[in-house]
């Protein structure tokens, strides 16, 4: 049923009870030409693509261990950007963009993508220049960017912390097209889209082996059973590395908790995103007005989703040293994610040693905002054998080559990215 | 968390740094090529659940780099001993 | 419902009338009231709107599980909204108001979203507003945000102070009530120390030993790892505003934890079940027994077991008139029965209330009957109790999922964190006696609310199940159940009844959401402390810190460091004051502090061999007294950091590093020798802190430390050449340490003093270089000079650059080992055509070269295909004009071609003629001058 205005009325009119299932509950069947593993974000706009795209692939499904979007689609701050600074990233980042600008449209779902600009604080001369360097190259990415001084800024945001500041604010280099996106519609609309393609989403579904002939990938076991597939997608985010351990794989990977906060709901406070130069700190305010805010990760490997009070309070202490209006403010709920840190920051879209095998990995904790773009070239790879051109310095060999992707400069201390 | 640092005592976790795992030997070849198990030394891991052995610095303490079994999954503390 | 002061009971103080306002009509309540028992005895009913459709609410709780009486509580900077009635403690002037509502709470506007609730139902938003594109940000979503979100943030820098404190002990008590204060006592009769924790106000005096902590108006919020539990205590909020600490983060450190928390009472749904004057039946009790307030005049019952049935002789023991007791269970229970005919109040056993009556607040309830047809009852309050739910959030803040026990259909903790146990009702002990599960009425006129912060009915559930979010998590994501303030502390277990029930599954297959911290909404002040504004990071200073504010120095944040930026003066700006420091050290002698770079003692005797394995360069023939650069790489080869160590013995090196790296350096040398090569001899110990370093540059410098060198140093070139250094004493007596270094290329030294003597050093400094004109020069001189001469610094050891790219790669020894070595060889990192360290010059002098710029092939289109590099660095230099630093692909080979160099950001377009990146004196005879 295609949604709009008219269906929500005479659904109203109808007490809403002719609506249907956003995604059917699909029956895993004996085997598919493509099977991805991992209903979150990657894995679900992989499913839409790859169904909407290459439909000469054949028959999809898509493997849920849990219940779908549970992972870190589903608890992440929502921020898209596409604010990078090197050439193996910045195409990608920008590509990404331009597809969230018509997502909505694309999926009929409403994923409240909202540019209301991204903010980055610059607190010195030297970090003003590497902004500059970060903005020259958006810019000529087509990516778009503006260098704000602490005037134009303060006309701007004219509640931080600009007179009683350790780390003076001197200004902040703009992304207007960044913004934020509702987390679970994104999953849930690709969900439904994909379904409407004729692709498999099959939930409570956990792959426990892959399953492997002569190198080759034949299929994989699950908890509903084997399922045999021509090629297997790996799309897992926070658990990369034990279902690559499964094909004998190992990766550039740890797993790294981050955790991600939000207060209580607000009357309108915040109307962009916001991130401190100066301490581990970013922030916007959802449409449902709670804060909804970030920093750092708590740097130790953990699979737990759960982080440690230190971090809570470092990431506090960043807010209130930006804008200490926010002070009063209570926080509601934290979670954490489990990230996929990679050895240089960047992520991996690219076939495995193992034929047929692929993988989409290693997105660090900035995986929500290239959700689009991360679907769209993993199915590229998927059905055409070699990569999307914006995805292709995103290749497992460039660690031993020395082609890393390094935004941060930190080197192989997945942590420090 | 909490870690028993040999020489210090009981700290919280805030004083020290995790860097990485302690499963891996640096390769002692001396360095002069690229081979493959330097490439795997420097940017593979197993990154499994579970109990992990890890390097971790107590930069706000001694100094003292120790490795720390740790249940990643539970983040529950096995042993600390020095390297 | 019109509530009233009892005449007698509650453990308020009846001598201590208490004046405040609310909506800015003022009342008198007692000491001990909280705003919503004050409010109630004044019979206020309405207290708020709610989220979604505006509908008005009234008090349904009488703790910190209230979802709906939420109020902005203070004026001014001081507003804090969406707190609870229900925990907000009264006193003399306080100034409450009702939030998310129009002009008034009985007239709002927005009250027009309940006509339009038909069309508002869960999930609307990502059905519609998507046409046309670019109305979202323009139009639909500010009318969403301007009518979601509850009350108002002040917009002003939080005037409070924070604390945070830590505290330990063997045994946590959370919950001060019967069980919790039993389980301290113990405890502490076993020797243990004792915190003893209770989230409400004291209401009596409590004897307790010694040995127990009572933290009251303390809530525990968290369970952390290795017995860590974060607790917030509310120290002056039921105060006038002061300057004392409002609240306090104490980090609680526990070997056990004991958790006695009680449990919260859940209610049953029915049609309009929002209206004020529903509430909980335990909190009719609470309002009567701890407040001497009754929140009506005639209460109607609606209840599942036994434990509600207490509610009945307080009810009548205070005179108020009970309508009737609605027993949803087919033939009730004995206990109700003997209560309720003792109160002479009829029992509807096996009845449903259908729904309620009133427009701002209950005024009848229409009942279905056990043996068929409807009767209308009026009544002003209903009591409703399905049951209670033991308060386990903190039980499963790890990996612990609560377990549904049929037996007392209640959720109670399953595995639970290490070191914790549960008592008493938090347990499930005692609670739910005789209950017949009963989430909802089955009746759902209108609306029928599970979670009414959030405006989530029965229906709602039902429609996103409809569509497919099945699992306990979609449907709070799907519907925003449990999301709101009071993370669904009374909605929860019912959305998981009704959903239950339409899966046609069990509860506890159904299971619960993940509960996370905080427990209860924790102020982000009270996570940051003290941490604010100046405060927010320590600021370490320089030994000659005071002496450069005599100066009248400007100072710069450089990492954790506050540096002397530049010496101004009258007259001159920042660039003015910067180019005359450079020309005072370039035509006499400046002085400047470096203690800022890190400073790393090695000793032992194979100290020699152990900077050879962390530089890539030779050092075993570094002759002693001897200094030389190193470059450190990390292990994935790419730089790291750099600097000069010195040679001071045979088996003793100081090294220096950057400012920015010191940290980071420090550890990677620990690494190294206690992991790495642990069998080499050596310790390390930082120094940075313990020697004050102040570098005198310019061709005079050896003649101004010659009048401050004791004899018989001797500072002739032979002696102490370029690149000497040695230790001595200086200024009669004070041990030192020189070095004949240069980072601005001129004839230059750095002396390094205990740091307690580093300010008289300066003073003596500038005395025995006044008849050269001797200068203080600050950060901004400084870069000028390295700019000047080409030196790498953060802007160009980025993390991203090699040894090849900084114009260093004869510095990697082909000899030895050192970290880094083997993958600095991979190819991708010896690509000649990587962006390499040049200079850059203006073709035209009068354009001036930003760093940040981007580099281009002239006459090339401004893409991204045809960026070639960047500028890193961008100085004024008073002698040369504009230069830059900049990596190039293919750098080195490129000296002498012109290049566009493209700033957009800034409006820079302009063209630069790449040179060698030594721009000033590239023969270093200023070093010997």
């Amino acid at each position: 049923m295609r949604y709009s205005a008219f269906s929500v009325f005479t659904q109203a009119l109808r007490g809403h009870t002719g609506w249907k299932p956003a995604w059917r509950k699909a029956e895993p069947a004996p085997s598919y030409d493509v099977v991805i593993i991992g209903g979150g974000g990657g894995g679900l706009a992989t499913a839409y693509y790859l169904a909407k795209n290459h439909p000469e692939v054949g028959r999809i499904a898509v493997l849920e261990k849990s219940w779908l979007g549970g992972g870190n689609i589903g608890r992440n701050t929502t921020i898209i950007r596409s604010n990078y600074m090197l050439p193996g990233n910045e195409p990608f980042y920008e590509f990404s963009m331009k597809l969230w600008e018509g997502l909505e449209q694309d999926l009929n779902y409403n994923a409240m993508v909202s540019q209301r600009g991204i903010y980055n604080i610059y607190h010195s001369d030297v970090q003003r220049d590497a902004y500059a360097k970060r903005g020259n190259a958006m810019i000529l990415h087509g990516a778009g960017a503006q260098l704000l001084d602490r005037a134009q800024l303060r006309k701007e945001i004219p509640y931080l912390n600009y007179d009683n500041a350790r780390f003076p604010v001197q200004g902040a280099l703009v992304q207007r097209r960044g913004g934020t996106a509702r987390h679970d519609a994104v999953a849930w609309g690709y969900a439904r889209g994909a379904d409407q393609r004729g692709v498999d989403i099959i939930e409570n579904c956990e792959v426990t082996a892959i399953l492997q002939e002569n190198g080759k990938v034949t299929g994989v076991e699950t908890t509903r059973g084997t399922i045999r597939a021509g090629k297997v997608a790996m799309a897992v985010a926070g658990a990369s590395s034990l279902l690559a351990a499964k094909a004998g794989l190992r990766l550039p990977i740890e797993s790294h908790v981050l955790q991600a906060f939000v207060t209580e709901g607000l009357k309108p406070l915040i109307d962009t995103v916001i991130t401190f130069g100066a301490g581990h700190f970013y922030i916007s305010q959802s449409d449902k007005g709670g804060l909804v805010f970030g920093g750092d990760i708590d740097g130790y490997n953990s699979y737990a989703q759960r982080g440690n009070l230190p971090v809570v309070e470092d990431v506090c202490e960043g807010g209130m040293a930006l804008m200490p209006m926010i002070g009063r403010a209570r926080l509601l709920r934290s979670w954490g994610g489990v990230m996929d840190m990679s050895m240089d920051g960047s992520p991996i879209i690219d076939k495995t040693p193992v034929e047929n095998l692929l993988i989409n990995a290693g997105w660090c904790y900035g995986g929500f905002k290239a959700t689009p773009a991360s679907g769209y070239c993993f199915a590229h790879l998927i059905a055409r054998g070699e990569p999307h051109p914006v995805a292709a310095a995103y290749r497992l060999e460039r660690f031993a080559e020395g082609k890393v992707i390094d935004e941060k400069g930190v080197g192989a201390q997945p942590n420090l990215h | 968390m909490r870690i028993t640092c040999p020489h210090c005592g009981t700290r919280g976790v805030e004083e020290f740094t995790y860097t990485q795992d302690a499963e891996r030997t640096r390769p002692r070849d001396g360095g002069a090529v690229p081979t493959k198990e330097w490439t795997d030394y420097v940017y593979l891991r197993d990154n499994l659940k579970g109990p992990r052995r890890e390097y971790w610095y107590h930069g706000a303490g001694c100094h003292a780099w120790l490795v720390v079994e740790r249940d990643v999954s539970t983040h529950e503390i096995l042993s600390v001993t020095l390297p | 419902m019109t509530g009233y002061r009892l005449a007698q009971g509650g453990l308020v103080d009846r001598d201590q009338t208490v004046n405040f306002r609310f909506d800015g009509k003022h009342y008198a309540g007692l000491a001990g009231d909280t705003l919503a028992s004050a409010l109630l005895a004044n019979g206020v009913k309405l207290f708020g709107r709610s989220f979604k459709y505006h509908r008005p609410r009234g008090v349904f709780t009488c703790g910190s599980e209230e979802p709906n009486a939420l109020v902005e509580l203070r004026v001014g900077a001081h507003r804090e909204p969406n707190t609870r009635a229900t925990m907000a403690e009264i006193f003399d002037g306080l100034e409450a108001a009702s939030q998310n509502r129009g002009f008034s709470l009985k007239y709002d506007p927005l009250s027009v979203n309940n006509l339009l609730a038909p069309f508002l139902s869960a999930g609307f938003y990502y059905k519609t507003f998507m046409w046309p594109a670019g109305f979202w940000e323009k139009l639909y979503e500010p009318i969403i945000r301007r009518a979601a979100g509850l009350g108002r943030n002040a917009g002003v820098p939080d005037p409070d102070v924070y604390e945070k404190t830590t505290e330990f002990c063997d045994v946590l008590v959370v919950g001060g009530g019967a069980d919790g204060v039993a389980a301290a006592r113990q405890a502490a009769a076993q020797g243990s120390r004792v915190i003893l924790c209770d989230e409400n106000a004291p209401l009596a005096a409590l004897e307790l030993p010694e040995n127990i902590s009572l933290f009251t108006r303390t809530t525990v919020f968290g369970v952390y790892d290795g017995g860590t539990y974060g607790a917030l205590e509310r120290l002056t909020d039921h105060l006038p505003s002061s300057n004392a600490p409002r609240q306090r983060l104490i980090h609680i450190i526990a070997q056990r934890s004991v958790l006695a928390t009680g449990a919260t009472e859940r209610p049953i749904a029915f049609g309009h079940n929002d209206l004020p004057g529903v509430m909980l039946s335990s909190a009719v009790d609470d309002y009567i027994t701890r407040y001497g307030v009754t929140p009506g005049r005639n209460v109607l019952l609606y209840i599942n077991n036994d434990d509600a049935a207490g509610l009945i002789p307080t009810l009548s023991d205070a005179g108020v008139n009970i309508a009737g007791v609605v027993d949803a269970r087919p033939q009730g229970s004995d206990a109700v029965h003997a209560a309720a005919r003792a109160a002479s109040a009829p029992v509807y056993a096996g009845a449903a209330i259908i729904r309620a009556f009133g427009a701002l607040g209950v005024k009848g309830a229409k009942i279905h009957l056990a043996k068929g047809g409807e009767l209308t009852i009026p009544c002003d309050i209903i009591a409703t109790s399905g049951g209670f739910n033991p308060n386990l959030a903190l039980t499963s803040h790890f990996d612990g999922n609560p377990v549904w026990d049929a037996s007392i259909a209640a959720f109670v903790p399953g595995k639970v964190p290490p070191g914790m146990s549960v008592v008493g009702k938090a347990a499930g002990q005692g609670i739910n006696v005789n209950i017949v599960p009963c989430f909802h009425s089955g009746y759902f006129p209108g609306k029928s609310f599970l979670d009414q912060q959030n405006d989530v009915t029965v229906k709602d559930v039902k429609l996103a199940e409809r569509e497919g979010f099945a699992s306990v998590e979609h449907v709070k994501r799907y519907t925003t159940l449990g999301m709101a303030t009071d993370q669904g502390k009374t909605a929860n277990v019912n959305a998981i009844g009704v959903l239950a029930e339409t899966l046609g599954r069990g509860i506890g297959e159904t299971g619960t959401t993940r509960y996370r911290p905080p427990y209860v909404p924790v102020a982000i002040g009270a996570f940051a402390g003290a941490h604010t504004g100046k405060h927010f990071r320590p600021a370490r200073l320089t030994p000659t810190h005071g002496w450069a504010e005599k100066q009248g120095a400007v100072f710069v944040e450089t990492g954790p460091w506050l540096r002397a930026q530049y010496y101004p003066k009258p007259g001159e700006d920042w660039l003015a004051a910067a180019q005359r420091e450079v020309n005072a050290v370039r035509n006499g002698v400046g002085i400047c502090d470096v203690t800022t770079l890190g400073k790393i003692d090695i000793q032992g005797p194979d100290a020699a061999k152990f900077v050879e394995c962390v530089y890539t360069n030779s050092w075993t023939n570094l002759a002693v007294g001897r200094v030389r650069y190193g470059l450190m790489l990390r292990e994935d080869g790419m730089a790291m950091d750099d600097g000069t160590t010195a040679r001071l013995g045979e088996t003793h090196f100081v090294m220096t590093t950057t400012t920015a790296n010191a940290g980071r350096v420090m550890q990677q040398l620990e690494f190294c020798a206690q992991v790495l090569w642990p069998e080499l001899d050596v310790s390390l110990i930082s120094v940075t802190d313990q020697w004050g370093q102040i570098a005198v540059a310019g061709p005079r410098s050896t003649a101004v430390l010659a009048k401050i060198v004791d004899a018989p140093f001797d500072l002739s070139d032979e002696a102490f050449p370029y690149m000497a250094c040695g230790e001595l004493s200086v200024c009669g007596g004070v041990p030192a340490r020189l070095f004949r270094i240069s980072f601005s290329g001129e004839r230059a030294y750095e002396l390094a003093v205990p740091a307690r003597y580093a300010h008289a050093l300066a003073e003596k400094l500038m005395e025995a270089g006044a008849e050269y004109d001797i200068a203080p020069y600050g950060t901004e001189a400084l870069g000028i000079m390295r700019i000047e001469k080409g030196h790498a610094a953060g802007p160009e050891l980025n993390g991203q650059t090699t040894a090849h790219d900084l114009g260093l790669h004869k510095l990697l020894s082909k000899k030895k080992d050192f970290i880094g070595r083997a993958m600095a060889a991979r190819p991708a990192l010896m690509d000649p055509r990587r962006p390499t360290l040049v200079g850059l010059r203006p073709v035209n002098p009068a354009d001036i070269i930003r760093a940040g710029s981007h580099l281009l092939p002239i006459e090339a289109e401004a893409i991204a295909a045809n960026d070639q590099g960047h500028v890193t660095s961008a100085a004024r230099s008073p002698s040369l004009g504009s230069i830059a630093l900049a990596l190039l692909e293919n750098g080195p080979a490129r000296h002498g071609e012109t290049i566009r160099v493209y700033d957009p950001l800034r409006g820079g377009d302009c063209q630069a003629i790449v040179t060698a990146p030594v721009h000033y004196d590239p023969e270093g005879s200023r070093l010997h001058a």
